[in-house]
């Protein structure tokens, strides 16, 4: 790691930047900076296992830029929440985490995203391989609804052509238990995911993840489509899978983020309509103390 | 304006919506009963005009090999039995073709190579049936004669599907030819129901670390999976009912031979070529009752596919462990 800017320096940085009036692009560079220096305490950890480190990511849809030029580190077994307003490009980023942005018509992405060290966007890389590492869950439920709960769950390891039945079974209630779904479906695992609640479909869909033992769960806004209670739960559920697993979640939700998560990136567009990193750092203190008048305006519901 | 002329004017308003919502229903009902009429007077009509033969054979005519037109003797098997082999060979054909040109258009084709291919398959729906007939007549008998079946039978002629003297027209040539026109409706309908899956499907199946084959084959075609069944259903329909280019394939012979190669006949064909020198009441009569059998056999079809998926839907719920 080059950037040893200290907190003084971007400081600086910033203070000058505001009084000779420069652009809000230098400033967001400058907090760039200044975001980075903030989670330098814990560099290094994201090398470790399920860490993840973004390197100047840069990715849109053919001549539409969606995110421009993001830099941060997920710290392994933390939650990290990317909040922004919508437009933000805070998907985007998250489907370039698991590589899943190019499956979309005209997408590209650029920079560096290391996992474990290892750049997932290098010559000879394979997607799939990078998925099975990093699960996602989708902001709607979508469990496959010709299958069984069962065969939802076992599903990724079938895949991996895993047809040992006992040790099947065996992963697919782990799984379940995990998602703190098991003692809601085990008397009927061979009935179709599609007829359980929303909650319970979510719920399903993480343990679908889970079942193939991820390093890292994204988790595109999980909680968007349930209701309070049902929410609650994933939330819980989040903070509970944080002791094992690297979670990196989008929400619209500054609750939400203030709630489960350890740190928090804040996006938003520029002028150019291109999302990009304004403060990253833990969530209390972009809660409490944020160092960006732009992060302090949206979490005080002043825009977005 | 006061409280109450208001109140009566919106009274007068919801009165006048009631009144179009009534109109508008009775219609809807009207046109509905209409259709329900029309197959039933249909039905009422094939069976008032074979009366005559239903009273003569009674349910012998189901299971009666002989049609013989001099002596009187009618029996609808050999018909019957033309008909079912050659239209579900026919979709044993067209189904895992029109599946994977479906699947190539839907989920790998670049879109500016989809909409002329689309274009051409579906062109293929709107070539009249003689013309069909004839290309198989000038081109594909000839080809099938000599190459394919004569090689077929020197060399797998000891099996009885291939065990007859190869003479180009015949159960082969219909069913070649019926596979390619039904070939366009099995892979538009599969190809509009691949679309329609929506798009977290294909995420879902793609994020736990599948293939795009694996995504396709796992995620994809199986929730498309009962409309995929109802467009082969449709094509099998179209096959049933087929009349012109079979009637110029299939060597109209009321025979039922296991060979692929000999001559047969279908209740379409065989009605189509002896309704006009049919030379008794009652010949007429058992040729409308071919067209019963026809409608009945339709509708058996209909049946059993209604039943097949709801079999792969109920069987696939248990889990395949």
């Amino acid at each position: 790691m080059n950037n040893l800017i200290t907190r003084e320096d971007t400081n600086l940085v910033a203070k000058l930047a505001r009084t000779i009036g420069a652009s809000p692009k230098l400033a967001t560079e400058a907090s760039l900076a200044q975001a980075q220096a903030e989670t330098n305490v814990r560099v290094g950890a994201a090398v470790s296992a399920g860490g993840m480190t973004i390197e100047n990511l840069t990715a849109g849809f053919a001549d539409f830029t969606a995110v421009s030029n993001i830099s941060l580190e997920i710290i392994p077994n933390k939650i990290t929440a990317i909040i922004g307003p919508s437009g933000s490009g805070k998907s985007t980023f998250l489907r370039c985490l698991d590589r899943l942005h190019e499956e979309v018509r005209g997408a590209w992405a650029g920079g560096r995203v290391l996992l474990c060290g290892e750049d997932i966007y290098a010559a000879g890389v394979d997607p799939v391989q990078i998925r099975r590492r990093v699960g996602m869950v989708f902001q709607k439920p979508n469990p496959f609804p010709t299958m069984s709960i069962y065969d939802n769950v076992a599903a990724g390891l079938r895949l991996n052509h895993f047809r040992r039945v006992p040790q099947l079974d065996e992963k697919v209630e782990q799984a379940l238990r995990q998602a703190a779904l098991w003692d809601e479906v085990k008397d009927k695992l061979q009935q179709s995911g599609a007829a359980l609640s929303g909650g319970q479909q979510q719920r399903l869909c993480i343990a679908r993840c889970l079942a193939v033992e991820p390093e890292v769960i994204l988790m595109d806004e999980p909680a968007s489509a349930l209701d309070p209670i049902a929410t609650l739960k994933i939330e819980e559920l989040m903070r509970e899978l944080a002791r094992e697993y690297t979670i990196v979640i989008v929400t619209h939700n500054m609750q939400q983020a203030g709630r489960v998560s350890d740190f928090t990136a804040f996006l938003m567009m520029d002028e150019d309509r291109a999302g990009r990193l304004v403060e990253y750092g833990h969530t209390k203190q972009i809660f409490t103390n944020p160092k960006d008048k732009r992060t302090e305006d949206y979490i005080t519901g002043r825009f977005g | 304006m006061g409280i109450a002329s208001r109140s009566a004017r919106r009274r007068a308003t919801l009165g006048r919506i009631n009144l179009g919502d009534a109109i508008f229903g009775g219609w809807a009902w009207l046109m509905a009963a209409t259709l329900v009429l029309i197959i039933v007077l249909l039905v009422l009509e094939l069976y008032e005009g074979s009366k005559l033969g239903i009273s003569r054979f009674g349910f012998s005519f189901l299971i009666e090999e002989r049609w013989d037109p001099v002596f009187e003797r009618f029996g609808s098997l050999p018909a019957i039995f033309g008909t079912v082999v050659s239209s579900l060979l026919s979709l044993a054909i067209a189904a895992p073709l029109g599946l994977m040109a479906a699947i190539f258009l839907a989920e790998m084709a670049p879109s500016w190579l989809d909409q002329p291919v689309s274009f051409i398959i579906e062109l293929l729906a709107s070539v009249p049936s003689v013309v069909y007939g004839l290309w198989g007549l000038f081109v594909l008998v000839p080809i099938l004669r000599d190459p394919i079946q004569r090689t077929l039978y020197r060399s797998l002629g000891f099996l009885p599907i291939f065990g007859c003297t190869p003479l180009g027209i015949g159960m082969m040539a219909a069913v070649v030819v019926l596979a390619i026109m039904i070939l366009p409706y099995a892979t538009a309908v599969a190809r509009d129901m691949l679309r329609a899956v929506p798009n977290e499907q294909r995420e879902a199946m793609l994020a736990l670390g599948a293939t795009r084959w694996e995504t396709i084959w796992r995620a994809v075609v199986p929730y498309a999976r009962s409309g995929i069944i109802g467009g082969f259903m449709l094509a099998l329909g179209r096959a049933v009912g087929e009349t012109m280019a079979v009637t110029m394939l299939i060597g109209n012979r009321p025979d039922i031979s296991p060979c692929l190669f000999s001559p047969a006949y279908t209740l379409a064909s065989q009605i189509a070529n002896e309704f006009a020198e049919s030379v008794s009441p009652l010949h007429v009569s058992v040729l409308i009752e071919l067209g019963l059998v026809l409608f009945v056999i339709t509708l058996i079809l209909n049946g059993l596919a209604r039943l097949l998926v709801w079999r792969i839907s109920r069987g696939e719920m248990r889990g395949a462990r």
